[in-house]
């Protein structure tokens, strides 16, 4: 079982790029075709609007599903696919070049903050990790549980909640019809 | 006077609030010696709730000492008098009143038309939990006004410590409420989904009722501990199928009750569902997360009952309806009606048949309780429930 702290620097921060990655998908999303012609990829618009899909999903998963840690290495692995897709479009035949390593900038920057977000993040796991306390003395009982079932056959319940005869569990022979 | 006030999500503060004061003649003044913190404070704490405001006193689950009472109250209470106030305030007088219906009170909630209009029809107010159930302010705090006091109380006697007696305003009775309403039957399975504060309430009320075999279902190991001090089976929903041990354990039938005792917040990443849920949750796209439901509608055996203690908000989807309409399953619900169950509770805690203390974990003054709602939404340091100390 994980555990984390909510409000410390490294879950603020991985809540920023939570906020982030669904501004970056959204952008992706609506402007898909903008960005790729910025890069010289028109033929691949789709494929960038996918990564908005990615980015979204992946925004709201850090904000919203708790532990942040399997998220984020879902964004470093969405890094690398950036990256790669980037590398692919540097080359010397792309008018658009220069934007293309310009993106590459900023993503390896993004890359390098998601993998000191994740580190703070199994940081902090390892480092919060206290044994697990034992309550098996805790039963609040006089005597076993065994002893006790039933102890309190006498309470009254009332009539509305009483299951019906027709409606209740009881030995076929004994059944109302 | 201090008092623990809601700021915003996860935003609760330890400030100075003006006393509270007599405002109608049925209402009492007590000054708190115990309260704690509540596992429905957290769907508050985290903003799940709809009609929070800045400056609402947090606190449901409190007692004290009676330190003035208004002139129509004199005749059932007086200064010095030891009680718990239940969470639910109920007026004795109307309709549902009169029917032992305490939890839909009609005349209690002070917001009416808003409920109303929610609603459709008001339920009762409660302290510290929305404007939608009055705007009441609660009793995480040194002082509370205590509307419609002359029945919105439990005397205590003499002899009782506050810790034996606090969870009579709450978790107790809800937990009894949830294993009651399931008319429990020598021959009965029940399931228990959620090893928080209800939920072991609810396994050692269950136990006493004479259930058969009682079953408990969580993810954390100190509740799951706990849970089988008090006599459950446990099933940890992280290392095992919920839906294959439970039909092992009932000769593949499925067990007769189920109990959600967990409500809208599901554990948000165990299963698609879940995550699906707390997506849309995020969208404000729903309100609650209905995993437990789902699970339950699936496992119980056909004719059962699900009985649902454990709060929901608004909206939810993608419950499988069908399911429960074809299956004949019974659903009862709601909030506690307190005050039917507490003097025979009381009772039993005199008498030594149970001792609700053993569900505290962790005690502090009022000043720690932001801190201390953290340490506990967050299940941290082995933390299942909270007592404060004005």
């Amino acid at each position: 079982m994980a555990y984390y702290r909510r409000n410390s620097s490294a879950d603020r921060m991985a809540r920023g790029l939570g906020w982030f990655s669904i501004g970056l998908g959204v952008a992706e999303l609506v402007a898909g075709r903008r960005i790729a012609r910025w890069m010289g990829m028109e033929e691949q618009a789709g494929l960038i609007r996918s990564y908005g899909a990615r980015e979204v999903a992946t925004g709201v998963g850090l904000l919203a599903m708790g532990d942040a840690r399997p998220w984020m290495w879902g964004r470093v692995a969405g890094d690398a696919l950036d990256l790669a897709t980037l590398a692919s479009a540097h080359h010397d035949g792309n008018p658009r070049r220069e934007n293309v390593a310009t993106a590459l900038g900023a993503v390896a920057a993004v890359t390098a903050l998601d993998v000191l977000c994740t580190a703070m993040l199994h940081r902090e796991e390892a480092t919060a990790w206290t044994p697990h306390p034992d309550y098996s003395d805790r039963s609040g009982l006089p005597r076993p549980p065994a002893a006790m079932r039933g102890a309190a056959k006498d309470a009254p319940i009332p009539a509305d909640m009483r299951t019906p005869d027709i409606l209740r569990f009881q030995p076929a022979a004994a059944a109302p019809l | 006077m201090k008092a623990l006030v809601w700021h915003g999500t996860a935003d609760i503060r330890y400030d100075t609030v003006p006393d509270p004061e007599i405002e109608q003649p049925r209402d009492a003044i007590v000054k708190v010696t115990s309260c704690a913190i509540c596992g429905s404070d957290l769907h508050l704490y985290d903003h799940f709730m709809p009609g929070m405001e800045k400056g609402d006193i947090m606190g449901h689950e409190f007692m004290g000492e009676v330190v003035d009472v208004g002139a129509e109250a004199k005749s059932a209470l007086k200064v010095g008098d030891r009680v718990v106030v239940p969470f639910t305030i109920w007026c004795g007088e109307c309709d549902q009143c009169r029917r032992g219906n305490y939890s839909v009170c009609e005349r209690s909630n002070r917001n009416k038309a808003m409920a109303d209009k929610l609603f459709g029809h008001t339920t009762a107010g409660l302290f510290g939990y929305t404007h939608l159930t009055g705007g009441y302010a609660g009793g995480q705090a040194e002082y509370v006004r205590v509307p419609f006091a002359d029945r919105t109380h439990v005397k205590i006697p003499d002899g009782l410590t506050d810790e034996q007696v606090l969870f009579l305003g709450d978790i107790f009775p809800t937990g009894w409420q949830a294993a009651a309403q399931c008319d429990i039957q020598p021959t009965d399975t029940l399931a228990i989904w959620g090893c928080g504060p209800v939920g072991q309430m609810t396994i050692r009320s269950a136990v006493l009722l004479g259930a058969k075999q009682v079953i408990a279902i969580d993810r954390v190991p100190e509740r799951l501990s706990m849970a089988k001090a008090g006599g459950a089976i446990t099933i940890n929903f992280e290392e095992e199928s919920v839906v294959e041990r439970l039909n092992e354990l009932t000769g593949g039938k499925g067990p007769e009750k189920c109990i959600d005792a967990v409500g809208m917040e599901a554990h948000a990443t165990a299963t698609l569902d879940s995550m699906y849920d707390r997506a849309k949750q995020a969208l404000a796209l729903e309100s609650d997360r209905a995993h437990v439901l789902r699970e339950m509608m699936y496992v119980c055996r056909p004719a059962g009952t699900l009985s649902i203690p454990g709060v929901y908000g608004g909206l939810i989807d993608k419950v499988p309806f069908g399911m429960s309409m074809n299956k004949g399953l019974t659903w009862r619900m709601g909030q506690t009606h307190v005050n039917r169950w507490t003097d025979d509770l009381l009772r039993r805690i005199q008498e030594g048949q149970i001792d609700p203390s053993f569900v505290i974990t962790h005690t502090v003054g009022l000043a720690d309780g932001p801190g201390m709602y953290q340490t506990f939404r967050d299940k941290q340091d082995g933390c299942i429930k909270v007592v404060l100390k004005p």
